[in-house]
């Protein structure tokens, strides 16, 4: 017990006197939480608009006046010609041009129609698809309530959109949850196959193996630190995700933190068992990050919905931990679930933790090899 | 003499390489006992193999009377081990290095202190500066310090002194010869084959086969031939004209000197010296000299080339 002790306090002044190693473990998640939650983002805010108004009537007047307000559109330019649109474009003073049609107000009195059109620049379909969503949606509340007023109501279907859980489509809730598995997975498996091969590369991995220390204390030994570190490193960016993005936990904080640690657990016997294959250190690195890093990314269904891709790749994301984990988390911060509903998918994180477990004590080796 | 380690036909592959063939060997207690070869010759895997951390291919091994195969644990726990490379934390200090590797062995610093405090007592000064700054001489007593801090019966010391400088060598063989007179039994390894001669006994090995066992003086006895160094200025020119003379057994540069070995036995240096002087090498000299250890290596390394080509 005394040297299982030395050797927890040994892999901590690893971990505190590499600056590096410390720098990645507490500024990683804190950077990119900031930096997913500020700067990468699909909201678009001060869409700068441009506006060709050849009517110039009390209608026009009002569904601009309406679009400025909604907050998301900055009116920086009247255009006069058709030509000046383009201009405007290629310039890039514009993102988003509005033309209204001569006798905009008339014709729609007339013929209870009138046309707007709206032009976007396609060199970027991402942005250009949103903001033409959010004019549209401007729009058709501009129709409705003026409907309304008129007395005479709408007629036809009227397709009413309502986000369940994140009514306001903020980004940021995509993120803390994927950011939370990516920062775990990266810090679990990465650090802990890092560690231990670099102990194999230096030749320390001899001694250790020759003292009294049994494989099951070197294993828990280089286990226990990160556990405790991605644990706050959990904590850190719960917190941060509710006191700077107001990103609710709407479910059991406990079930949450349960739920985190059974990740993280099995994020770091995949890092065990990656250096239990591998001898370098180099390429615990490659492995984990190649291996590890990208598909948590992509497979995940993080970024791109599992449901949208090719079978092949949508069978393999059912290898990925970081795929159930964020159906937990999602499930639990966003939606409220309680563990009931999300028993299967932590169960398959335990067998998979097992699995990895069962493998790595069958590779670790009491000998060199 | 009772043994402290016994090796019998022990045997080693990877891959395709024969790394170790029919190792036999014994080692008694309280010996310092030397094992000499250039790199690559199998010397660290058979360090590996008798410190339980390979398993061999052939052959069995006793530590301590102990079997490396079903024992290791016991065999682990009263052994002392030092890698080759420099294989402590270089982000832990001196002290707090000797301190872990005293308790993942069990103990204490304070309680073996008495047999660290000679090499331990020169790192004290240095004793919160981090492994990895420290001197290549500085490292090597703090591994030796770090393998000694449980007091095994059995030491095992995989090349301590490469890359280390020569005043800090002999330092380190003194240290050695005192940690012999504390009764430790020290297999130690080495390519430098001036350091043979401070052992009790050595095993010469090449390209992983045992050539030769023996005490320093019985290894030179092996050598069997009358052994002539030759000094001239033109120490190419002289090697070349040795090499084409018929009777000429062995020519090989050896310092600033050429030594010589003639195939006509009870040759005297005078008439060595006519021969040479008559192929116009003047002012030439030549001397009868006691064979090294090396040289003795270099001899029984030929027959063994020679034997593999018949």
């Amino acid at each position: 017990m005394r040297s299982f002790r030395a050797f927890l306090l040994k892999e901590f002044y690893h971990i505190f006197r590499d600056r590096r190693t410390a720098a990645i473990l507490f500024g990683m998640p804190l950077i990119q939480l900031l930096l997913f939650g500020f700067a990468i983002r699909n909201e678009i805010e001060e869409v700068k608009l441009g506006i060709y108004d050849q009517s110039h009537d009390v209608v026009t007047k009002e569904i601009t006046d309406k679009l400025v307000s909604s907050g998301y559109f900055l009116v920086t330019q009247a255009l006069h010609t058709q030509a000046e649109i383009e201009r405007a474009f290629s310039v890039g003073t514009i993102t988003e041009a509005i033309v209204f049609e001569p006798g905009f107000a008339a014709r729609l009195q007339r013929e209870g129609k009138a046309d707007v059109q709206v032009i976007t620049d396609g060199s970027n379909p991402n942005v250009s698809r949103i903001i033409t969503g959010y004019t549209a949606s401007v729009l058709r509340e501009y129709r409705n309530d003026s409907a309304k007023m008129a007395a005479g109501g709408v007629v036809g279907v009227e397709a009413v959109p309502l986000m369940m859980f994140n009514p306001a489509l903020k980004s940021v809730y995509l993120f803390v949850p994927g950011l939370m598995a990516l920062i775990l997975m990266l810090v679990s498996a990465l650090m802990t196959s890092i560690s231990i091969t670099r102990e194999k590369e230096t030749g320390t991995m001899e001694l250790l193996l020759v003292s009294s220390l049994r494989p099951v204390q070197i294993i828990v030994g280089k286990v226990v630190p990160y556990l405790l570190l991605s644990f706050v490193n959990v904590v850190t960016v719960v917190a941060l995700a509710s006191l700077v993005f107001g990103v609710p936990c709407r479910g059991s904080l406990l079930l949450l933190m349960l739920e985190s640690l059974l990740f993280i657990t099995t994020a770091l016997s995949l890092g065990i068992f990656i250096s239990s294959i591998t001898s370098s250190q180099q390429v615990a690195m490659m492995i984990s990050l190649a291996g590890l890093l990208l598909p948590t990314i992509l497979l995940s269904g993080f970024i791109f919905p599992v449901a949208s891709m090719p079978l092949p790749l949508r069978l393999i994301s059912n290898l990925i931990p970081a795929k159930w984990y964020l159906i937990i988390v999602r499930g639990i911060m966003l939606k409220g679930t309680t563990f009931s509903y999300i028993w299967k998918e932590s169960l398959i994180l335990l067998m998979m933790t097992l699995t990895l477990i069962a493998a790595s004590i069958k590779k670790f080796s009491v000998r060199l090899q | 003499m009772k043994e402290a380690l016994l090796a019998e036909g022990v045997g080693k592959r990877f891959g395709a390489v024969n790394a170790l063939q029919d190792i036999t060997f014994a080692v008694g207690e309280g010996e310092l006992f030397g094992i000499i070869g250039a790199d690559g010759a199998g010397k660290t895997t058979l360090f590996r193999i008798l410190t339980t951390l390979l398993l061999p291919d052939e052959g069995s091994a006793e530590v301590l009377g102990l079997d490396v195969e079903r024992s290791w644990r016991e065999i682990r726990r009263r052994i002392g081990y030092m890698p080759g490379r420099f294989s402590l934390y270089p982000d832990l200090s001196v002290e707090e290095n000797l301190r872990f590797f005293a308790t993942v062995f069990g103990t204490t610093v304070e309680k073996n202190y008495e047999l660290i405090r000679e090499i331990y007592s020169q790192l004290e000064p240095f004793k919160t500066r981090r492994a990895g700054k420290l001197s290549g001489g500085m490292k090597q007593k703090l591994a030796l310090s770090c393998a000694l801090v449980h007091r095994p019966a059995l030491l095992f010391l995989d090349e301590p002194t490469t890359g280390v400088d020569a005043v800090s060598r002999s330092e380190f063989w003194q240290m050695l010869r005192r940690l012999k007179e504390q009764g430790i039994t020290i297999l130690v390894s080495t390519p430098y084959m001036d350091e043979a001669g401070l052992c009790d006994r050595i095993a010469f090995m090449q390209e992983g086969g045992v050539l030769a066992i023996d005490s320093p003086a019985g290894i030179t006895a092996l050598f069997g031939k009358q052994l002539f160094a030759i000094r001239h200025t033109q120490t190419w020119q002289l090697i070349t004209a040795l090499r084409s003379s018929p009777n000429a057994s062995s020519v090989y540069a050896f310092g600033s000197a050429v030594h010589y070995t003639d195939k006509r036995s009870a040759l005297r240096a005078d008439e060595l010296l006519a021969d040479l002087q008559a192929k116009g090498f003047e002012g030439a000299e030549v001397r009868q000299i006691e064979p090294g250890i090396e040289d003795t290596f270099m001899a029984l390394m030929e027959k063994r080339t020679e034997a593999a080509h018949e």
